[in-house]
């Protein structure tokens, strides 16, 4: 029996997906405040061959906590298992690892979006005697100043190419016009041009937007990361061998200090 | 001219903004990376520049690139100094005074650790003695000025091509042909390399060579700095140089980048820097070694605590760049010796890149650039001097001499014994000290004439900077000569032969003395470059009708070479025998008794005249002419007869009191008392040869190249003549470069603007006097002083023009 | 105070992965090495807590250059768990533990959420679970007060905040802070801070790697568009404009 967390979102979808083709699958999940130490305990109490879930914040969580408790060890962000062959991610995707995975039973979190999501049927929901773990203590609702990033549905973003936190006025600009959130490269809020909460990268935001424009960044793997959820890249760079073309569906050849304004102007003129 | 320039650095986009300029119209630029900065060193360059330097040439390239910058609009000048911890620096800076004022660099002066305090209040001038402050250092913008040149080309119809990878060059017939590409090909006539650091790959794909490295300049950059936050401009402070620990601090907006040129050599392959798509940054800035620079940090600190002692000063950027080295620390410009319109303009840095890329340009369409480019002509170096061992052999070595407290004779460490002679074994057996002339090693003194000094009542000299790579031992060898007779190993010598049926009219065209001479005659001969200046000067020996003998110094054979291979008619052939020759030279009183002694062949005056060669009975060839005013020979003898020669002149020698004699006599003490000019020295480019005072009575009448700028030289008096100069007091004796002045310290500056300096210096011993070469403008031949370690010595002109002298009357030679 | 914080040695990469011919790694000569984003805010924030902070890494030799980089910004001392290969997330949260009782007691432990190359997520849940401390991940923000920790995490759209009894394993992402760059002063005192190595041999790999491949590119032939009309054109086709 494969044992396989949920919470109702696309990637427990997904990772249903995945442990159906391992064998027979029991969906669980918990009711209550998240404590992961707890919901770990349950999910190492049940007799499985494999423990699943997805590659999400928590997912991941309670299946290290379940690996320290059961002494096994836990591969995360898997694609693929082939006996006890794993194929998994690492570097945000950049890279894959092929590794042998010596545990029983095997834990296994399955990297998002790299699996078909599938019927998730009749999920069960475990007691969790919530003891010892650190608590939470409140729900703080962020003020939502905008669109967020990871919700947008356009994230215009930009990178060293701009230059200066000053010079994210145009790309603001343009944001402004598609409705959509202002994102940057890891470089940018390193240089302190912008918070780290418009970072688009592997450790920054991953975004899920329609389209993602993304003006003078070179796409370091770091950054591509964090953008490959996009369902359309477009790319402005004055170098048409960035590495960013190579994940880009459209491409302007150009300073993004001309053509991004050029853009907004055009987009006025077409709306009168 | 259909022309591919590869390369958008500073260079690249200077040429081809400059060819554009200058007519070119069939003109392609390539380069893989995109603009405006493609990857290269010029994207990180510190892009400040320093106009004063020893070397004429590197000067002319920086001030000129600087006027473009500037009329451009993309220079800013902030001033800089070069600051002394030590007073063996404070001698230096003494000396870049004198350089300054011999290249004409305006507004230059010693400054005092309070005044330099006051330029650039963040340093601690507690640790300083003083400075050097140019007022005139500048930073400038090398990728906007790139850009503007690149699009004044396209304005006038270059094609310019980014992103566009070079794959091969095809060479056919020693023609460049077309360059293929990832863009595909392009046919070309005339191809230039200007690809910085990735020139030797290139060069390779049309079997060429480009001998120069890729090495690491260790950069940081800190801020931001609390005294910066209310600066004006990117540069309010003037660049300080930190000499003696071999970095620079520089005000970056409101940061300070830290350089330096004090780490170990940290070499790279051409091959091996990575792509742009591996590169975390861009190719030629590679990842920072911190190990490298932490006693540079120390250092940095502290010149400037006030900045790099604050806490809250960051370190935000910290590369080892990637810039080019060659082995002698000169640019490599010019068509390459190995391909026909394959041109090199590499290994040349921020400062001279609009220079470079005007000269070159020049040379490319004119055939000839204003200032003179011979000591960076790609073509100098022999086939030993372009070996990996040799590159990285000298480049690690001139590497932490950048800021460098470097003599005029220094001699390299490394990769020497490259090329001796037959004669090796022996000198070194009598105490040679070797210096290097063109990779050969060459006899500068012999420690075994040690008891000549004493003998002849030489004298040393008292300042170790004067005495320092010289010997007494030099002079004394000299009145030896000049008494006996001195055995001269010249193998150095660069020897080839223009053979075929048109072979007069090839050195006709080159020689600017008649060349239509009977067999047996040796003809010095200047050769002119199209302007007038001279390309070089050598000697012609007519050995058949369809062959002649050039003879010429080993530093600028090889360019001497490609200058006569380039000008040789259909059926005309070079022949090199410098591998093969070796040659003795044998002068003084007693020479001819020593020759005679080995040879049954009458070398009677009467039998051997001046200016004549003979095959001799024992199958050498001697050439009756002198670089030392005296009588004798040059004897060539193939390598393997080399050390026979030697032993039987030896032996032949001995009752007549003959001493080895080294370079040191050959190339300074002989020569000046003879006023005889040396190539790059007196004879450069920028002087003709009315100047020089070497016209000759007549113009032939057969063309040849510079003619005509002769001809008109001729017919005008000229705006300065060579003089022999002698220094009245001889407690300091000046090495060379140093200007010429009046008593108020001011400057002789000629009709043409050229000031005068010393371009040659040295001890006449059998005169008793110090001797100074300098083109004098018509006039100031009154109170004069040489400007040396700022302090003015008084000089006499003793002969304005060529008379020699000592034997004014060339009784020695002709006896 | 005194807190540890655990860093790994991690090439900076460009835009490209490239492995050694043996697939075992990536091809580094032309790269430089850092730590972990996330680690480096885990340092910053242990520095600005105060008190002595303790940088442990496990790595070969050169990772020394990572805990001096760590020193140079404020850690006071370093060790650095020597290994020529690469160890699985068990054994070196083992290995880590370990080095702990060496050394306890901390009041604080701190380790990026997730290591920027291998990715385990789980390091630091393991060594909290084997040294019986409370354990929270994920975290932007932390306050240390009398004897307890306060911290906030992320959970799309809010906060969910925390307090833990010290000592407490946290781990940290990117964002919490932004950390400073070395000041000269820094990196000269970081040259001569204590630094212990400990020679470690690797146990064996319940997590055993075979190999590294580089993905398949996504074979994208960019659309090159010429000017701002296709731009706003191909906007307006994926509904966006």
């Amino acid at each position: 029996m494969i044992l396989c967390f949920v919470e109702g979102d696309e990637l427990s979808a997904q990772a249903v997906g995945f442990a159906r083709k391992l064998g027979e699958v029991r969906a669980v999940t918990f009711a209550g405040a998240y404590q992961p130490a707890a919901w770990a305990q349950a999910l190492a109490a049940q007799d499985a061959e494999a423990i699943v879930a997805p590659g999400s914040d928590r997912g991941n969580e309670l299946l290290a906590h379940v690996g320290a408790l059961l002494d096994q060890p836990f591969a995360a962000n898997v694609i693929a298992l082939d006996g006890d062959t794993v194929t998994r991610v690492r570097w945000g995707g950049s890279l894959l690892e092929e590794a042998r995975l010596h545990g029983a039973p095997k834990l296994l979190s399955v990297a998002p979006h790299t699996q078909p999501a599938a019927e998730v049927g009749e999920v069960e929901t475990l007691d969790a005697p919530g003891a010892g773990s650190p608590k939470v203590l409140e729900r703080v609702e962020e003020s939502s100043g905008g669109v967020s990033l990871r919700d947008a549905k356009v994230v215009v973003s930009g990178g060293r190419g701009v230059g200066s936190a000053e010079g994210f006025a145009i790309i603001e600009e343009l944001a402004g016009l598609l409705g959509g959130a202002v994102g940057c490269s890891r470089v940018v809020t390193s240089a302190g041009w912008r918070p780290h909460a418009d970072q688009v990268g592997q450790t920054g935001t991953k975004i899920s937007a329609d389209l993602y424009v993304a003006c003078g960044i070179s796409g370091a793997t770091q950054h591509i990361a964090g953008a490959k959820g996009a369902k359309k890249i477009l790319a402005i760079n004055t170098d048409p061998e960035a590495p960013i073309f190579a994940s880009a569906d459209y491409a302007v050849i150009g300073d993004l200090h001309e053509v991004v304004p050029a853009i907004s102007a055009e987009l006025k003129r077409v709306r009168g | 001219m259909k022309v591919v320039v590869i390369g958008g650095g500073i260079v690249g986009n200077s040429l081809t903004g400059w060819l554009a300029e200058l007519g070119v119209t069939d003109l392609v630029q390539l380069d893989k990376g995109p603009f405006p900065n493609p990857g290269g060193s010029t994207g990180h360059a510190s892009n400040f520049i320093f106009p004063v330097d020893h070397s004429k040439e590197m000067t002319q390239l920086t001030l000129e690139s600087m006027r473009q910058y500037r009329d451009a609009g993309t220079l800013h000048e902030c001033g800089g100094i070069e600051v002394a911890r030590t007073e063996e620096r404070m001698e230096e800076l003494r000396r870049r005074m004198a350089s300054a004022k011999s290249w004409g660099i305006e507004g230059c002066r010693l400054v005092t650790p309070a005044e330099i305090k006051e330029l650039v209040p963040f340093v601690d001038e507690s640790i300083l003695l003083g400075g050097f402050y140019t007022p005139s250092v500048a930073v400038v913008d090398s990728l906007r000025f790139g850009t503007l040149m690149r699009e004044k080309a396209q304005a006038l119809g270059a094609q310019v091509f980014a992103n566009t990878e070079v794959t091969g060059i095809d060479v056919e017939d020693g023609r460049v042909r077309r360059v293929r590409t990832t863009r595909g090909d392009f046919e070309a006539d005339t191809v230039v390399i200007a690809c910085g650091v990735w020139s030797p790959r290139i060069a390779r794909m049309a079997g060429a060579s480009i001998p120069l490295t890729p090495a690491v300049h260790q950069m940081i950059d800190v801020g931001p700095v609390p005294r910066f936050l209310s600066s004006k401009t990117a540069v309010d402070f003037p660049i300080v140089r930190d000499m003696d620990t071999n970095m620079y601090e520089r005000q970056d907006g409101q940061g300070l980048e830290v350089g330096s040129y004090a780490h170990r050599p940290i070499l790279h392959e051409p091959d091996d820097i990575p792509s742009i798509e591996e590169s975390a940054l861009t190719p030629t800035e590679l990842p920072f070694t911190q190990e490298d620079f932490e006693l540079q940090l120390e250092h940095a600190l502290q010149l400037v605590p006030e900045v790099l002692g604050d806490e809250s000063v960051g370190i935000k950027y910290a590369i080892n760049g990637l810039l080019s080295l060659t082995p002698d620390g000169l640019p490599l410009l010019g068509e390459t010796p190995e391909v026909r319109g394959l041109w090199s303009a590499a290994a040349v840095w921020v400062k001279e890149g609009p220079g470079v890329g005007k000269s070159v340009a020049e040379w490319m369409v004119h055939g000839e650039p204003e200032i003179d480019l011979q000591s960076s002509d790609v073509a100098r170096f022999y086939p030993e001097q372009r070996t990996p061992e040799h590159v990285k052999g000298r480049t690690s070595e001139g590497f932490n001499k950048t800021y460098g407290i470097v003599h005029p004779a220094e001699q390299w460490e490394s990769n020497r014994g490259v090329r001796v002679s037959p004669f090796y074994e022996r000198e070194k057996e009598l105490g040679a000290v070797f210096y290097e002339a063109a990779a050969w090693e060459r006899p500068h003194w012999y420690e075994s004439n040690a008891p000549l000094v004493e003998e002849y009542g030489v004298n040393g000299r008292e300042h170790e900077w004067d005495a320092r790579w010289w010997s007494p031992i030099i002079n004394a060898e000299h009145l030896a000569m000049r008494e006996r007779a001195a055995m001269f190993d010249l193998t150095a010598f660069c020897v080839f032969d223009v053979v075929g049926p048109n072979a007069l009219d090839a050195v006709q065209m080159l020689a600017a003395r008649q060349m239509n001479v009977p067999t047996g005659r040796v003809v010095y001969t200047p050769v002119l470059a199209p302007g007038g200046g001279f390309k070089s000067d050598l000697t012609i020996m007519k050995m058949e009708d369809d062959r002649f003998r050039v003879v010429t110094g080993g530093a600028h054979g090889m360019a001497d070479m490609k200058w006569f291979r380039d000008h040789c008619p259909d059926g005309t052939r070079i022949e090199d025998h410098t591998p093969s020759v070796c040659t003795v030279g044998i002068w003084g009183a007693r020479a001819r008794d020593v020759l005679a002694s080995i040879t049954g062949t009458d070398v009677s005056n009467e039998a051997f005249p001046f200016s004549t060669w003979q095959e001799l009975d024992n199958g050498v060839i001697a050439s009756r002419i002198s670089y030392v005013g005296d009588l004798g020979w040059e004897l060539y003898a193939p390598m393997e007869r080399g050390a026979e020669l030697w032993d039987a002149l030896w032996e032949a020698g001995r009752p007549h009191g003959v001493v080895p004699a080294g370079i040191g006599v050959y190339g300074t003490t002989g020569r000046l008392e003879k006023a005889y000019r040396a190539f790059g020295a007196e004879l450069d480019q920028d002087y003709d040869v009315v100047e020089a005072d070497m016209a000759w009575w007549k113009v032939k009448a057969e063309d040849f190249v510079g003619k005509a700028a002769h001809v008109a030289a001729r017919e005008r008096e000229p705006a300065a003549t060579l003089c022999t100069l002698t220094v009245d007091e001889l407690s300091r004796t000046p090495l060379g470069r140093e200007p010429i002045v009046r008593a108020d310290g001011s400057p002789l500056v000629d009709a043409k603007g050229r000031r005068s300096y010393v371009t040659s210096a040295g001890m006449g011993p059998s005169l008793g006097k110090y001797i100074l070469l300098s083109y004098l403008p018509p006039g100031e031949h009154g109170k004069l002083y040489v400007q040396y370690m700022e302090q003015l010595y008084p000089v006499t002109v003793d002969v304005v023009g060529s008379r020699p002298p000592f034997d004014p009357d060339n009784e020695r030679i002709r006896s | 105070m005194r807190t540890l914080v655990c860093v790994k040695r991690v090439p900076m990469t460009g835009g490209k992965m490239v492995l050694t011919a043996d697939g075992q790694a990536l091809e580094t000569k032309h790269l430089g090495f850092t730590i972990s984003p996330h680690e480096e805010c885990a340092v910053e924030e242990a520095v600005r807590i105060g008190g002595e902070v303790v940088v442990l890494t496990l790595g070969p030799a050169e990772a020394e250059e990572q805990l001096r980089d760590c020193m140079a910004i404020g850690a006071d001392r370093g060790i650095l768990l020597r290994t020529d290969e690469e160890w699985d997330a068990q054994s070196t949260a083992a290995a880590i533990v370990e080095a702990i009782r060496a050394e306890e007691p901390f009041d604080l432990i701190l380790f990026g959420n997730e290591s920027a190359d291998a990715a385990g997520f789980q390091v630091g849940i393991r060594v909290a679970h084997a040294l019986g401390l409370p354990v929270v991940t994920g975290l932007k923000k932390i306050e240390v007060g009398e004897g307890r920790v306060r911290c906030e995490r992320d959970v799309g759209g809010a906060r969910d905040v925390y307090e833990a009894p010290l000592p407490a394993v946290l781990t940290v992402l990117e964002g919490l802070n932004l950390p400073r760059y070395p000041s000269v002063p820094g990196r000269l005192r970081a040259k001569s801070k204590p630094l212990a190595v400990v020679e470690s041999a690797r146990p064996a790999q319940r997590l055993e790697k075979v190999r590294l491949v580089v993905p398949e590119g996504q074979g994208k032939q960019a659309e090159i568009l010429e000017d701002a009309a296709q731009v706003v054109a191909v906007l307006q086709s994926l509904g966006v404009a």
